[in-house]
């Protein structure tokens, strides 16, 4: 083979991944590849999935983001009491109107990005470690959920559900089509912004980064608040899709499937590297794992077992091909 | 404030905790000239320039540039105001194309949208303008060192700027890289543009200099036309002395073969490398920047992996995958980057002196502190450092007394082999005669050493053969009779092939 398909091969690695895990679980079990089973696993993997495209702009600057399930919580809690009828006995906000499904969701994502602004600003101005940064803001957010509400917040207006379990023209769940537009404008970002740009090369060199002109913190903050909109729209997503949201249990360990796609999907936690089709391929091999795995019936520990190995196996495998060349 | 200088620095002060890194210099640059700053390492040259354009802040001091006096809080400040610099030890972005890095923090936008074609386009204009021929979208990891800097200089130069500061631009350029350097420079000088030019090659240095400021520690020796200046006036002004007794070579019985180095390869840098090594013997390796001399060494030691070669030692092959089985073997290796994989700053003196020795286990379980004092006072006496006591934290002594820490630690594993690779960088005068003392005196107690050196006149001060290597490949070998600059340069800026031909 030389040295050009070689490279090709290896560029591609994880979408061939990708296909032959799906010629497999096919072979499994034949159910797998049907449209309506297609359907289960791509909404089962979009909230995640969004937060994905979330946490791949703070791993590619070197950074990470812990928070986000709990700011998926938090903001899912507050959205939904805002959106609760004014007749619903068991109301958390009883003097409350209730406001347009519409409205309240461009409350949490604003929400979100108050919420990446101080955290960024942390980040970027004090430059303690990331890991810190949102670990704290992960027990702060989770906390002010459940200071907000002890109970569920359950019985959602239809319009502010539309997001998590409408469908467009009848047909597509409105959820996937929020994925794949989020997608879209992650892989626009990146690629086809001067933003974009400067994150590259925050996170591949930052030193050449500052010197080259770009405000470092200013883009670090805009990384935040990147994310954590997208935590808000995982939990304004969440909420809609179960018709509740829960304080203490939404949104729980999502942040680490989340950072588990990016990773699997090529994002390098040594920055500078990230391809938006990398942490979309990553999302879609952790979905067919999960999802043929439980159609094969396999245990859940099982599947968490076989999940860590693959998280690992990938890393391994992206270290060994961004080693230093000498 | 006259126009006649587009830039004036007035009494310059920088301190860093502890250390005055400027006291009180002074620079003046005219419109349209090259000015270059010369001095040691750590004359403070580059801390001025990086006190000039916001990336360290100064102490006290006034700048005026343009007639008005300024202060950039950080490059964007200074770029904006029409000054650019290319950076000698930044690195590029190397996970993106060259593209990308030539337009950094300044991409030409569409709107929202950064205009990659235009970005593109503009690439290879600059590129065909000065004449480097490469793909704007390779990835920069992918280019020869030599490259990278040329796309640095491109880089400076593509900004609309009054003043480019070039800080060792030619350290990793071939000579028809440099003579395009030159020509971008008369080019600019053309358009009234100021370079500032830091650089310690003295012929280069002469070839384009209208103006020089010499520093020295940190302080203001003088200013004056190139035209009125010698290499010799200039090198007593930078060393405050005569630099006779640089090299105190000693005279040592050469005795037999200790190493044996045959086709080496590891990676692009370190391609069949064979040398051998006698006991007694100083070898030096010269080449610039990127050689793979360092990374030679490093597979030598058990740093890097080597895909190919044989090394043997005393005659017998022997295998070497970790700097633990090189100690094993008596080889030390004394690192180029000192702050980096040297010293533990934090740690003592003490701890810093036995730390490769512990890999030997001579102190035994419990450790044998006793020992471990006497053995590192009898290396402070031995080679003379200075330090208030052995407990004091090795991050507070200065450079050199830190290298010979690291000598001393060296020394305590008992080496037959000693490497050291760019032994005096970063070291003031005074240490760094010393160190070359140090090391003609172990090759005079038979110890087989190899210095690592950028410094031309040290490899050749010190060595008694030299091994020269360009891109990777040993290029030649010179024995003592046959030193001579212009014999070393031309070997370290060509292929073996190319070399002989000449």
């Amino acid at each position: 083979m030389n040295a050009k398909n070689k490279k090709m091969l290896s560029d591609n690695m994880i979408w061939i991944i990708l296909v032959v895990l799906v010629i497999l679980m096919s072979i499994a079990n034949p159910k797998f590849f049907s449209v309506a089973n297609l359907t289960t696993l791509l909404t089962g993997e979009s909230i995640k999935g969004v937060l994905a495209f979330g946490v791949c702009f703070a791993i590619l600057t070197k950074g990470i983001d812990l928070s986000l399930g709990a700011v998926a919580a938090l903001v899912g809690c507050v959205t939904g009491a805002l959106v609760q009828p004014v007749d619903y006995a068991s109301k958390i906000l009883p003097n409350m109107g209730q406001i347009p499904g519409i409205v309240a969701i461009i409350i949490g994502i604003a929400m979100g990005a108050v919420i990446g602004f101080m955290i960024g600003w942390i980040i970027a101005y004090t430059k303690i470690p990331a890991f810190i940064a949102t670990l704290g803001a992960q027990l702060i957010c989770r906390a002010g959920a459940k200071i907000f509400t002890t109970r569920p917040v359950s019985n959602l207006s239809s319009s502010y559900r539309f997001l998590g379990s409408g469908k467009l023209f009848g047909v597509i769940p409105m959820i996937i089509v929020v994925f794949l537009i989020i997608f879209a404008a992650a892989a626009f970002l990146l690629t086809q912004t001067r933003f974009g740009k400067s994150l590259y090369a925050i996170g591949g060199n930052d030193q050449a980064a500052r010197v080259a002109g770009i405000n470092v913190e200013k883009n670090l903050i805009l990384t935040y608040v990147w994310c954590s909109c997208m935590g808000a729209l995982g939990g304004i997503l969440l909420a809609g899709r179960a018709g509740s949201a829960d304080p203490a249990n939404s949104g729980l360990n999502y942040e680490l499937d989340a950072i588990a796609a990016a990773t699997v999907g090529g994002t390098s936690h040594a920055g500078g590297i990230c391809k938006v089709s990398g942490v979309f391929c990553g999302i879609l091999i952790l979905g067919v794992i999960n999802n043929g795995l439980v159609l094969m019936g396999v245990d859940d520990n099982m599947t968490n077992i076989i999940k860590g190995v693959i998280i690992i196996g990938a890393v391994v495998l992206d270290m060994r091909k961004n080693a230093k060349r000498a | 404030m006259s126009e006649k200088y587009v830039l004036e620095m007035h009494d310059i002060v920088k301190e860093f905790p502890g250390v005055k890194a400027l006291k009180g210099v002074k620079l003046q640059v005219r419109p349209g000239t090259v000015h270059t700053l010369m001095g040691e390492n750590g004359a403070g040259k580059s801390t001025l320039m990086k006190c000039l354009i916001g990336i360290q802040p100064v102490t006290s001091g006034k700048i005026i540039y343009k007639g008005q006096e300024v202060d950039f809080k950080n490059t964007q400040a200074a770029l904006d105001a029409g000054i650019s610099m290319i950076h000698q030890e930044l690195s590029p972005v190397m996970e993106r194309s060259v593209c990308d890095n030539v337009w950094l923090g300044r991409e030409p936008k569409k709107g929202f949208i950064v205009d990659q074609k235009k970005m593109y386009d503009d690439c290879i204009e600059l590129f065909k303008r000065i004449g480097l021929d490469l793909d704007p979208n390779e990835k920069m990891k992918n280019l020869t060192v030599a490259k990278m800097q040329m796309v640095e200089i491109v880089k400076a130069v593509s900004y609309d700027t009054s003043i480019v500061i070039m800080d060792e631009p030619t350290s990793a350029l071939t000579e028809t890289e440099v003579e395009d350097l030159f020509k971008i420079i008369d080019d600019l000088k053309a358009k009234g543009v100021a370079i500032i030019y830091i650089s310690h090659k003295m012929d280069e240095i002469f070839r384009i200099s209208d103006d020089i400021s010499v520093y020295r520690d940190g302080e203001y020796i003088g200013m004056d036309r190139a035209d009125n200046l010698t290499q010799d006036k200039v090198i007593q002004l930078m060393v405050g002395r005569e630099i006779t007794d640089m090299f105190p070579k000693q005279e040592c019985k050469i005795g037999d073969e200790v190493l044996r180095v045959e086709n080496l390869c590891a990676g692009r840098l370190v391609q069949n490398v064979s040398f051998n090594l006698r006991k007694g013997e100083i070898l030096g390796f010269a080449g610039l920047v990127g050689a793979g001399r360092t990374e030679t060494m490093e597979t030598i030691f058990g740093m890097r992996t080597k895909t190919e070669g044989k090394i043997y030692k005393d005659g017998k092959e022997i295998t070497v995958n970790s700097p633990s089985d090189a100690i094993n073997n008596h080889i030390g290796l004394l690192t180029e980057d000192r702050r980096g994989n040297g010293i533990v700053g934090l740690l003592s003196v003490r701890e810093n002196a036995v730390l490769a020795n512990m890999n030997l286990k001579a102190y035994g379980i419990p450790l044998n502190h006793k020992k471990i004092r006497s053995d590192t006072q009898e290396y402070i006496d031995k080679i003379r450092v200075k330090t208030p006591t052995m407990e004091t934290p090795i991050k507070n002594l200065s450079g050199g007394n830190q290298q010979k820490v690291l000598v001393g630690r060296w020394l305590l594993t008992d080496p037959d082999i000693l490497i050291v690779d760019e032994p005096t960088i970063g070291i003031d005068v005074g240490a760094k005669s010393e160190i070359h003392t140090l090391i003609s005196e172990l090759a005079a107690q038979g110890k087989a050493i190899i210095v690592v050196s950028s410094e031309l006149q040290e490899v050749m001060g010190v060595a008694d053969r030299i091994v020269v290597m360009h891109e990777g490949v040993v290029s030649g070998v010179l024995d003592r009779s046959e030193f001579s600059q212009e014999l070393i340069m031309k070997y370290a800026t060509s292929h073996k092939e190319e070399a002989a031909q000449q």
